[in-house]
């Protein structure tokens, strides 16, 4: 359906695209996940047209987009703060691409109500864009890129801006609209609950190029490298030598899944796999602070001379700062990344 | 990739803005380098030989010497008083609210659109001879340099409310509040805070006040008399009484390196002025006066404003009044067979002829101009291109008018007597307007908004269409106008190119008082009524169309 080629955009002499390859096949919903600045918007830029490439070629269902203006592309873009034109109402900000598109005024009428209903935005045509809420907005914004019937739908953050719960709510809609519309959809967030809820597929981005491309249970199971696990909130991250079944750490020896990569590489434990017991037992820790996250509390553990460990414990069973804890490790929760390592 | 495709999208985006500037760019050379620099040459260039000696010569003289000290001189002053009358205005229309507010704006702006011909006639009704200080005290001050300093800050009064007020009314209070929470005594904090985010805006005014009154024409000519000649008028004199072109041509070129120096000037302060501040509604920052302090500027600054800008056209509207039945402005009527060759009233058919061709002209040469300059691709040559366009509202008018008169006078482009050399050169003056009305609106459009419109498929003309003419009719509006307030009021090249039966109002105000008479004076004051209601009419039309007062204008 969409096939990038090499694609690479340079801005004054750096690359915000650097050599970048992704396919999106039709109906897919493919998540690009990445911090500010790891050329997320650029790459939807370039497929909408609006940034020219400085090398590799954009396909869109196998033919070759250069020199297509932006206009002609048959594509569709939500931009990241919507972007409604504040002159016009809801329904001719919704009706705008079918205008462009020489439909007749019947049609347009009746496409402008079907897709209100869709975003749950029924009867809403003649409301003032300035008088809608945030999700009202994002909700028009979303109609008014359906409503020319694009062959892609691209989304830049598409939930930034709103807040926690309604974007937890909008998330699961927008898959479930999705799937019965049978888009395709190539979205960019920062935001990993977000690109996870969403996506069929994740891929993340780091500094123009595409660091780890997988379903979203590949990705959090086995993020590639310490980059990816860092990015999605894993603190646990050290160097270690992997021999057998073990693994030399700073935090002594841990046992490692079977078959796990040999030799020197880095090595992440998920905040699960951090089991707290006497302080008699496993590697001595402090408790430095305890973060509440809903379903369990994150302990944040200092052991002598070694680095910072997070692990996770039930609500009920979690130490007092300045507790001292032993800690043992799970090899169910002990991933040996590739790549390279900081540390 | 191929290099090629590499430079495409630069390569269009230069075509674009080369596409939108060559017409304003070939107006701006035939009509105003073109004649501007031909004046030059003939003053200068005599028997085949350039002769810049004449420039020392005509330096050496005292008499110039005079007049140049004496432009300097009260151009400062003028500035200098607008500024102490004026900012105590802009700070009362930026922060307070109170009953009224809206139509005290647009009242203290009528002056600054009005002829420069109507200010000086108002002032010499106020305080010439005759007139109604005269009256009532014997004082007279048209023989003192204090009548053109007073219609110099009557003229810019606005300038300065809108472009300092225009952005003092959107400075975040809460950033003084901050200042004030970290210890900050009020005066502090206006010093510390606001005074530096506000310090490029005065500036900017101060050198847009200075730059109109250096080259004041209208005004010093009527009421200064023969002692006092600015630069401007002494060219004028020398052209039209001496016929000593050689000397008008130097002090063109030193008006010209002048205007020059202060408009880079200008240019750079409005640059600093668009640096990160933060800025809110302008709705929200007002507040209804509190304590007696706050009460006290804002009484202080209606009775200058009701001295100063309203009762100068007061005792106009009451001096052309001033004979039984209308009796002057049923004499506009009567064709006199002496200056005029026709009935003086027919100039408000003239100029509003005139200013409507002008308008349109300025409206187009100025829209494509600010288009151009507004792209985002913007260069360093396009800000050369946007200091340049500022030239025609400092460079002598009266240079240009007569350069008109020598220059376009043979083929390819022979007007000799065409009616269209006064909207043409009325256009060069209201461009500029135009240009500063229209960018920062332009600038302000979201290019994010363009991109919307593409990607949902309009093409670059209907994004023009659909996305920027929308949002920039308003502006467009509101140039117009401007354009059409600064045409009908032209005076400076139009006194030379009107054709003497067919005079602009302003020219025919001019004639009329350089005629002895009770008559000729009561009718000057007749037809400046009429001319003042023309523009504050205009104004007003633009005032109701105008929500957004960051213009620069």
């Amino acid at each position: 359906m969409l096939k990038l080629e090499e694609a690479t955009v340079r801005f004054a002499g750096r690359a915000a695209l650097d050599r970048v390859g992704l396919e999106v096949a039709e109906r897919e919903i493919v998540c690009v996940l990445g911090p500010s600045g790891s050329g997320k918007s650029t790459l939807l830029r370039t497929v909408a047209g609006l940034q020219p490439l400085d090398g590799g070629r954009v396909f869109l269902e196998g033919r070759d987009l250069e020199g297509t203006p932006v206009h002609r592309r048959g594509v569709g873009l939500m931009f990241q703060d919507h972007q409604l034109f504040p002159q016009r109402d809801v329904g001719g900000n919704v009706a705008f691409g079918l205008r462009m598109h020489g439909a007749a005024r019947g049609e347009q009428e009746a496409r402008v109500a079907e897709l209100l209903d869709l975003v749950g935005l029924p009867g809403a045509a003649r409301r003032a864009v300035a008088s809608l809420s945030g999700g009202e907005q994002q909700r028009v914004a979303l109609a008014r890129a359906l409503a020319p019937g694009p062959r892609l739908l691209m989304l830049d953050e598409p939930l930034g801006q709103l807040d926690r719960s309604l974007r937890e709510r909008l998330v699961v809609e927008l898959r479930e609209l999705f799937g019965r519309l049978g888009t395709t959809v190539l979205a960019v967030t920062h935001d990993q609950g977000e690109a996870f809820a969403l996506a069929d597929r994740v891929v993340v981005m780091r500094d123009g190029r595409i660091a780890q491309s997988g379903s979203p249970l590949e990705v959090w199971q086995r993020p590639a490298d310490e980059f990816v696990a860092r990015f999605l909130g894993f603190g646990n991250v050290v160097a270690a030598t992997v021999t057998g079944q073990a693994a030399d750490t700073p935090w002594g020896k841990l046992p490692v899944p079977e078959g796990s990569p040999q030799g020197p590489g880095t090595l992440l434990v998920r905040p699960a796999g951090v089991r707290l017991v006497d302080a008699s037992d496993g590697l001595r820790c402090t408790v430095a602070a305890r973060t509440f996250r809903g379903t369990h509390v994150a302990v944040h553990l200092r052991p002598e001379q070694a680095p910072g460990l997070e692990a996770a414990c039930p609500l009920r069973t979690a130490p007092e700062p300045g507790d001292e804890v032993g800690v043992v490790f799970d090899a169910a929760e002990v991933v040996v990344l590739g790549g390279s390592s900081g540390v | 990739m191929s290099e090629a495709a590499e430079t495409a999208p630069g390569a269009r985006g230069s075509a674009a803005r080369l596409g939108l500037m060559a017409l304003p760019v070939a107006f701006f050379a035939v009509f105003f380098a073109y004649p501007v620099a031909a004046i030059v040459a003939r003053g200068l260039h005599v028997d085949g030989t350039w002769r810049f000696g004449r420039l020392a010569e005509v330096l050496a003289q005292p008499d110039i010497r005079h007049v140049l000290w004496f432009t300097t001189w009260q151009a400062l002053a003028s500035t200098a008083l607008t500024l102490l009358v004026a900012l105590p205005g802009a700070y009362v229309f930026a922060r307070l609210d109170f009953p009224g507010k809206d139509v005290l704006r647009a009242v203290v702006t009528v002056p600054f659109v009005l002829p420069t011909v109507v200010v000086g006639t108002a002032f010499l009704a106020l305080v010439g001879r005759g007139g109604l200080l005269d009256d009532l005290w014997g004082l007279r001050l048209d023989t003192t340099v204090w009548a053109i300093l007073l219609a110099h800050v009557f003229f810019n009064y606005a300038v300065v409310v809108r472009t300092v007020g225009g952005l003092w009314a959107q400075l975040d209070p809460r950033q003084e509040e901050a200042a004030r929470m970290l210890g900050a005594s009020r005066l502090a904090a206006w010093r510390r805070v606001t005074l530096p985010a506000l310090g490029p805006a005065v500036a900017a005014a101060a050198l847009m006040v200075f730059l109109f009154t250096f080259t004041s024409f209208g005004v010093v000519q009527i009421l200064g008399g023969p002692t006092f000649s600015t630069l401007e008028v002494e060219i004028y004199r020398q052209t039209s009484e001496i016929f000593d072109l050689s000397t008008a041509a130097v002090l063109t070129l030193l008006q010209f390196a002048a205007v020059g120096a202060i408009l880079v000037l200008h240019a750079w302060t409005v640059r600093r002025r668009e640096s990160a501040l933060r800025l809110v509604d302008a709705s929200l920052t007002a507040r209804r006066p509190r304590g007696a302090a706050q009460r006290a500027l804002l009484g202080a600054v209606l009775v200058t404003v009701a001295v100063l800008l309203v009762l100068p056209l007061a005792v106009l509207v009451q001096r052309s009044l001033d004979a039984p039945r209308f009796a002057y402005y049923r004499a506009l009527t009567r064709d006199d067979g002496g200056t005029f060759l026709v009935a003086p009233i027919e100039a408000i058919g003239n100029s509003l002829r005139y200013a409507a061709v002008a308008t349109v002209i300025a409206v187009l040469i100025g829209s494509l101009a600010a288009a151009a300059l507004a792209r985002r691709d913007a260069g360093r040559l396009v800000r050369a291109f946007d200091a340049l366009l500022m030239l025609p509202l400092g460079v002598s008018a009266v240079t240009v008018g007569f350069g008109f008169l020598i220059t376009l006078d043979r083929p390819p482009l022979d007007l000799r007597g065409s009616w269209i050399l006064v909207p043409l050169a009325q256009a060069l003056v209201g461009a500029p307007f135009v240009v500063r009305t229209m960018l920062p609106v332009l600038r302000a459009v979201d290019e994010r908004l363009r991109e919307a419109a593409a990607v949902l498929g309009a093409s670059p003309w209907r994004v023009w269409r659909e996305v920027d003419l929308p949002i920039v009719r308003r502006a467009l509006l509101v140039a117009a106008g401007f354009a059409f307030a600064v045409s009908l009021g032209e005076f400076g090249a139009t006194v030379f190119i009107a054709r003497p039966d067919n005079p602009t109002l302003p020219v025919a105000v001019a004639r009329l008082l350089g005629r002895p008479g009770d008559l000729n004076y009561g009718q000057a004051m007749a037809l400046s009524t009429i001319l003042m209601v023309v523009c504050a009419v205009a104004l007003l039309v633009l005032e109701r169309l105008r929500t957004d007062r960051t213009g620069e204008f």
